[in-house]
């Protein structure tokens, strides 16, 4: 484990910045750590894969940021300008046929990493599963599109394009999928409100889920 | 329904005016008055929606279709009318109520939601091998279950779209067998939350394993009745037949998978690759065919309910050899100190538990708050785990950042990417293929929405 990053800093023990907090934990401040990038040997099939992929492309130090190893799953952190170049190596030599769609990821507290695009990537023929992981800002959010690589990533782009605003260059038509055409921001992203009114009942007011007293 | 001069027209079919072209609406009745008007303009190019409600495209589904005659030379599907924002929700419940959020994804198939999700949170707390067997085998036998119940939908549904009525009322005949189980065991018939985090909520009810014997050995039975009705049955083959085709290049490309991959005679079943649950414990085949089209994903769906049978089988030698042992982890930070039980009323917490933890122990009262009002804490990471649902691949991806709370819940939903496909299936068919084709998908708008 080398760079340890900052997933999330919770304070308090309940959340409440207010004077709700009568536990006396209101000044105490949690940083998460995360995880870094693993060490030689990676265990499983992972070396076997890494070491195909640094064979089968020159530029694999200048593109790979990170290699980590995490509950059995290898995920390879990759700089956005080779994603599409990486992408072709990964399905053409190494053989991963199918992408299983971009799940998009939001960190305010990463600062100009703040959004990441997480693509799970399978091979049927080897059996093998890696993860590709991406990582851009708010300011620039954008990643090359993956369509003409899977098309079956169309509507995922679009998915996470809706929810978080990264913006995939090349899609054919990246356009809302899920929310309404006109509807304004992107729901996922963390400084998007959840909403919600409250609710009475039996004379009590409860607050919407995302204003109640919470343990973060 | 009126026209710009106030004068009342058909109400089934009326017309406006838009800066697209003149828009007709079409709701069902007498169709001549339509006829007339669109054969009294010029257009060539016909642009038909058809839904989002529409009886034959399966829930809130939009096709937009470009037609030339009765072929259609694009299409496009449009989603999102069912988007009840689960994932969004999810990051503001603890880790053991998003089981209740997930379930309701693809509501045909909430025992994989469950599942798969409670997988990919064992994963994150590193307790995967600690899940005891007797609730890994039951999630097995409700998964299988689920299947049955979930098949017998599409199969039903499938063939009253193509105006076959029986096998509807079989079909929904045997689904209900299916749902009493799962009344029986886990309270409700969907949207159950049987599956936790660690476990399975509670254990089996007495006679629960004779109901499930019986059960088997009807649906065996009756599972003959569609048999005779659609297999080799002329009208069926020429309405199935070659139609909705798609290869193994042209699925792996847009990552379908389930029964259409398998239809491409491609032997990709997650159950068998890479097993879960103790999957590779059980004795079952991988059913495939190798038309590409409709019949072939009809006949895999057939096939795949014996398959299930053979496991809850198995799964219920298994059971009855694991009697009383335990069916969540030991771990008493994950697991609730509750004992939930079936009253007369639904699932709840039993009595004995509540008179125990209020009269005798205090400790198990805090903890019990505690777990409950606060949950457990996953340590931050991701993962992401897949589960093979009725549809396909079902994958979730979970962040945690160490709190008590998901960070990020994404459900890879098979229905999803497959109803990409439409496309590629549909263009330069038969508007008719078009009802066939969506049916063969399967997809569930609760889960292509979330």
């Amino acid at each position: 484990m080398k760079k340890e990053k900052n997933l999330s800093v919770g304070h308090g023990a309940f959340g409440s910045g207010d004077t709700g907090d009568t536990s006396g934990y209101g000044g105490l401040v949690r940083a998460s750590a995360s995880w870094g990038s693993s060490e030689r040997p990676y265990g499983s099939y992972f070396d076997d894969v890494v070491d195909d992929l640094e064979r089968a492309y020159p530029d694999f130090a200048d593109a790979i940021e990170q290699v980590v190893v995490y509950r059995g799953e290898l995920t390879l952190h990759i700089k956005r300008e080779k994603l599409v170049e990486v992408a072709l190596i990964l399905r053409n030599k190494l053989l991963f046929e199918m992408c299983l769609g971009v799940s998009g990821v939001h960190y305010p507290t990463q600062t100009n990493r703040e959004l990441h695009a997480v693509y799970p990537l399978l091979s049927m023929t080897h059996n093998r599963r890696i993860r590709l992981e991406v990582s851009v800002s708010e300011s620039d959010p954008h990643i090359p599109s993956l369509v003409e690589v899977w098309g079956g990533n169309n509507w995922n782009e679009r998915e996470t394009f809706d929810m978080f605003g990264i913006i995939f260059d090349g899609h054919p038509g990246l356009t809302r999928i899920l929310m309404p055409d006109d509807w304004r921001g992107h729901p996922q992203r963390k400084d998007y409100p959840l909403g919600g009114i409250p609710v009475e009942y039996k004379g009590a007011t409860i607050p919407p889920p995302n204003e109640r007293r919470s343990y973060r | 329904m009126s026209t710009a001069s106030g004068s009342i027209v058909d109400p089934y079919a009326s017309s406006l005016e838009t800066t697209e072209g003149r828009v007709f609406s079409v709701t069902g009745g007498d169709w001549d008055s339509l006829v007339t008007e669109i054969g009294a303009t010029k257009e060539e190019r016909v642009v038909v929606n058809m839904g989002p409600q529409h009886p034959s495209t399966h829930g809130v589904l939009r096709l937009i279709l470009e037609l030339e005659g009765e072929t259609i030379t694009e299409l496009r599907a449009g989603v999102g009318y069912l988007h009840t924002g689960i994932e969004k929700n999810a990051e503001y419940r603890s880790w053991t109520q998003g089981v209740t959020f997930v379930t309701r994804m693809d509501y045909l198939a909430p025992l994989f939601n469950e599942t798969a999700y409670c997988l990919g949170v064992e994963k994150l707390l590193g307790i995967t091998e600690d899940v005891p067997e007797r609730a890994s085998v039951l999630r097995v036998m409700m998964m299988e279950l689920n299947r049955i119940s979930s098949h017998m939908v599409a199969l039903g549904t499938g063939a009253l779209e193509l105006g076959a009525l029986s096998p509807m009322i079989f079909c929904f005949r045997e689904r209900e067998k299916v749902l009493d189980v799962f009344e029986l065991i886990a309270g409700l018939r969907m949207n159950m939350a049987y599956v936790r985090p660690g476990g399975v909520a509670q254990d089996l009810p007495p006679n629960a394993l004779t109901k499930v014997r019986e059960t088997v050995k009807e649906l065996r039975r009756d599972f003959k009745d569609n048999d005779k009705l659609l297999i080799g049955n002329t009208i069926w083959m020429k309405r199935t037949e070659g139609v909705g085709y798609l290869d193994l290049a042209g699925a792996t490309t847009l990552g379908i998978t389930g029964p259409v991959l398998r239809s491409t005679g491609m032997p990709w079943d997650l159950r068998k690759m890479q097993p879960y649950s103790g999957y590779e414990n059980y004795d079952f085949d991988v059913v495939t065919a190798n038309t590409c089209d409709v019949y072939g994903r009809f006949l895999i769906r057939m096939n795949e309910l014996e398959q299930s049978l053979r496991i809850i089988e198995q799964c219920v030698d298994k059971l009855e050899a694991l009697v009383g042992a335990p069916v969540m982890v030991a771990d008493k930070k994950i697991a609730w100190p509750s004992q939930l039980a079936l009253g007369g009323d639904g699932l709840g917490n039993s009595l004995d538990h509540i008179r125990e933890i209020m009269g005798t122990s205090m400790e198990s009262l805090i903890h019990h708050f505690k777990l409950v009002t606060e949950g457990f804490r996953v340590p931050a990471g991701q993962v992401y785990t897949a589960v093979e649902s009725p549809r396909g691949e079902l994958g979730v991806h979970l962040v945690s950042d160490g709190g008590t709370r998901p960070y990020r819940v994404h459900f890879r939903e098979p229905s999803f990417n497959n109803l990409q496909a439409t496309s590629a299936m549909c263009e330069g068919s038969l508007i008719a293929d078009v009802v066939a084709a969506v049916a063969s998908i399967d997809p569930v708008m609760g889960g292509v929405d979330r």
